[in-house]
């Protein structure tokens, strides 16, 4: 399949290869069969090598002259033929492969091929990203970020043009395709042992959807994680195994309800699902009195349902109440005027969600309700990340980006699919807790949103400990996450917060707890301790000091050395 | 009927049958072996070859290789004329005349190859 465009050239070069070849045999004949004469008078005629020789430097017009003896009047006549006819069919094989080389068709297969060929040299595990709008952009610098490859299907051609001159950390291949073509998916690599999963992130829920289904169809091994923001979809794709469904509406819908129920639970979630390396901020509590909701599409839904979960009272404001199957009471508008915001009850209202589509109404809505009433607090729904800066200068205290929300979600299910699980037991816990959980993320991340991965306790992942439990020596959590080049037995700035094993599940486990195989750790603390507890993970000599404060001398030789010494 | 396919199977047949009457007679004996007969043989296995350009069947690789073998053993038969009389001036002997013969020779049977396959995918394609 690779070489798809070397055939389309092969046959598309048939007829002026054809035409060169006839042209080349007629002119050698007419070539050898003219006579000429000497000055002496005697005749000559051209055999093969001269004839062959004459039309080689004549047909593509370099022109010698007359050789091997000079032509008489019969012969030049004669010979017009032979000059003319090849050069007649060099032009048309020029032409020919030009007019191929502009041929949109070629040009797709040739970059198709391109495509394949750049997937196939990908050496570390990838994903695949359908769809390269705002969260396919920030997901493809994530990921690269942290050390996955990845290769991007988008059908829009400028998206990939912008994927080829952005300065990412590793060579990412993109190609203008249809993600819905199951033959596109393939070209990107779904084939391929190295692909880990596919991430479907357009802006289509229905293209989403069948992206899901035909990974779940052919691999159903393949991790797939999908955008979805109409409800019956994400149902939809639940129902036949789609990993995880990502809902930006519906996740920030449910940190709102959380942040106004359980504020300590929510900054917890902020901290462990942003950005990491991204400044640690304590986001303000929402009021817990009347909301402004303007716009009851798909988002002013999301909210509403969670609003009634928690008893928050709400006002609609909706443009189109009837369309939108608006509740009794809905005021009638848009919301980006103050006589509108004033029906509603402003004054009375303690917060105003701004949630319609367009990101210059949202705008509008957010400053009108400032100048009726500086104190509301403020949250707007962000459409485009190209309008990212005015959302920020508007100051918004708890702004709505849904395709970072989306990128967050899917980057912490990639790189830390113990997390859902560990958010889901912490709510189970109570304030002073989560309190307890805020100050020890606080502690070790320096102020910075830290990063969150799982530790593997098994022999291909950590074969430092794998080696001291086959010496029958015990390792415990505390030792893994002491710092080697401290003295006092400084522990590294990262923490454990949940360890699963097959018979339990505990979450912020003690330092004493000693590892057994099998174990799973999910670590939230900074890069540097992550990778210098990657080492200490995979270097006996390093474990072994931090358990039992002895320096083993290392390398074959020394080892040899110390083992006849003993 | 395809004008097509009768095209494409006459220069594969008349490929064959040049060779092959180029080939025919005393093997050594220069007085058997036509020049422009080589020439006209040689053409008409380029443009054979250059029919059977992109197709892209298991049948249509085979039928391709053939016709590449029958253009090289033949380019080198015409060279290896060319060089004994043009060239070094040991003129048409026995012995080049020999050489050039068995090289052609080697031309006839990955022809005969051609022709067989051709033959064969015909049968394949009526059943």
């Amino acid at each position: 399949m690779g070489n798809a465009a070397f055939y389309i050239l092969l046959r598309r070069m048939r007829s002026p290869l054809l035409a060169l070849i006839g042209s080349y045999a007629i002119s050698m004949v007419v070539l050898m069969a003219i006579p000429g004469e000497h000055p002496d008078g005697e005749q000559w005629r051209m055999n093969f090598i001269d004839a062959l020789y004459f039309i080689t430097y004549t047909a593509p017009t370099i022109g010698f002259g007359e050789l091997p003896h000079e032509f008489n009047y019969n012969q030049r006549l004669g010979y017009l033929v032979a000059i003319y006819l090849p050069v007649i069919a060099w032009f048309y094989a020029f032409m020919t492969l030009i007019a191929l080389f502009q041929d949109p068709v070629f040009k797709r297969t040739l970059e198709a091929g391109r495509f394949r060929r750049r997937v196939q040299r990908l050496a570390d595990p990838f994903w695949i990203v359908c769809g390269y709008g705002d969260t396919g952009s920030l997901l493809v610098r994530s990921l690269t970020e942290r050390g996955w490859e990845a290769s991007v299907i988008d059908t829009d051609g400028e998206r990939i043009a912008e994927l080829e001159t952005r300065d990412l950390r590793l060579f990412v291949p993109g190609w203008q395709a249809d993600a819905n073509r199951t033959e596109s998916l393939r070209a990107a690599g779904l084939d391929n042992p190295l692909c880990a999963g596919v991430l479907a992130v357009t802006g289509d829920d229905h293209t989403n959807l069948q992206v899901a289904i035909t990974v779940k169809l052919l691999h159903p091994h393949l991790r797939v994680i999908t955008r979805a923001e109409n409800r019956s979809t994400a149902d939809n794709m639940s129902s036949f195994g789609t990993d995880h469904v990502v809902d930006p509406f519906a996740s920030f819908a449910d940190r709102l309800a959380l942040a106004i129920a359980k504020p300590e639970m929510h900054r917890i979630y902020e901290w462990l699902s942003g950005m990491p390396n991204t400044p640690l901020f304590e986001p303000p509590r929402p009021p817990a009195g009347r909301w402004l909701i303007c716009g009851y599409g798909r988002f002013g839904k999301a909210v509403c349902r969670r609003l009634d979960k928690v008893n928050v009272p709400y006002t609609i404001i909706e443009r189109t109440p009837e369309q939108t199957g608006a509740p009794e009471g809905t005021i009638h508008g848009k919301g980006t005027d103050a006589v509108t915001l004033r029906e509603a009850g402003i004054d009375n209202a303690d917060a105003v969600l701004a949630g319609t589509d367009d990101d210059a109404d949202n705008l509008s809505i957010v400053m009108t309700a400032r100048d009726i009433k500086p104190e509301l607090y403020l949250t707007a729904r962000e459409n485009q990340m190209a309008h990212r800066a005015l959302f920020k200068a508007a100051q918004l205290q708890m702004p709505v980006e849904p395709s970072y929300l989306i990128a967050t979600r899917m980057l912490n299910l990639i790189t830390a699919p113990l997390l859902p699980e560990f958010l889901r037991i912490a709510r189970g816990f109570d304030r002073s807790w989560h309190a307890a959980v805020a100050r020890r993320i606080r502690e070790v991340s320096g102020g910075r949103v830290p990063e969150i991965w799982t530790v593997h306790v098994d022999e291909a992942r950590s074969p430092a400990i794998t080696e001291l439990h086959s010496e029958g020596i015990e390792v415990t959590l505390g030792h893994i996450l002491t710092d080697p080049h401290e003295q006092e037995g400084h522990g590294l700035s990262a923490t454990a917060l949940l360890l699963v094993r097959p018979e339990a599940v505990v979450p912020l486990p003690d330092l004493q707890v000693p590892l057994e195989q099998g174990d799973r750790l999910l670590c939230c603390g900074r890069s540097e301790a992550r990778s210098q507890l990657r080492w200490t993970l995979g270097h006996r000599d390093t474990l072994r000091y931090l358990v039992t404060g002895e320096q083993r001398p290392d390398g074959t030789i020394w080892r040899w050395l110390a083992a006849r010494r003993s | 009927m395809n004008l097509e396919k009768v095209v494409f199977g006459f220069f594969i047949l008349l490929a064959l049958t040049l060779n092959f009457g180029f080939v025919y007679g005393e093997l050594a004996n220069p007085a058997h072996h036509d020049a422009w007969e080589l020439f006209v043989t040689i053409v008409v296995n380029l443009i054979a070859t250059v029919l059977k350009f992109g197709e892209r069947t298991q049948i249509g690789a085979i039928l391709l290789a053939s016709s590449l073998v029958a253009d090289l053993q033949l380019a080198a038969a015409a060279i290896l004329w060319g060089v004994a009389v043009y060239g070094t001036g040991v003129g048409l002997t026995e012995m080049t005349m020999a050489s050039v013969i068995s090289l052609a020779s080697g031309a006839l049977v990955a022809n005969v190859v051609s022709v067989t396959l051709l033959i064969i995918e015909t049968v394949r394609i009526h059943r």
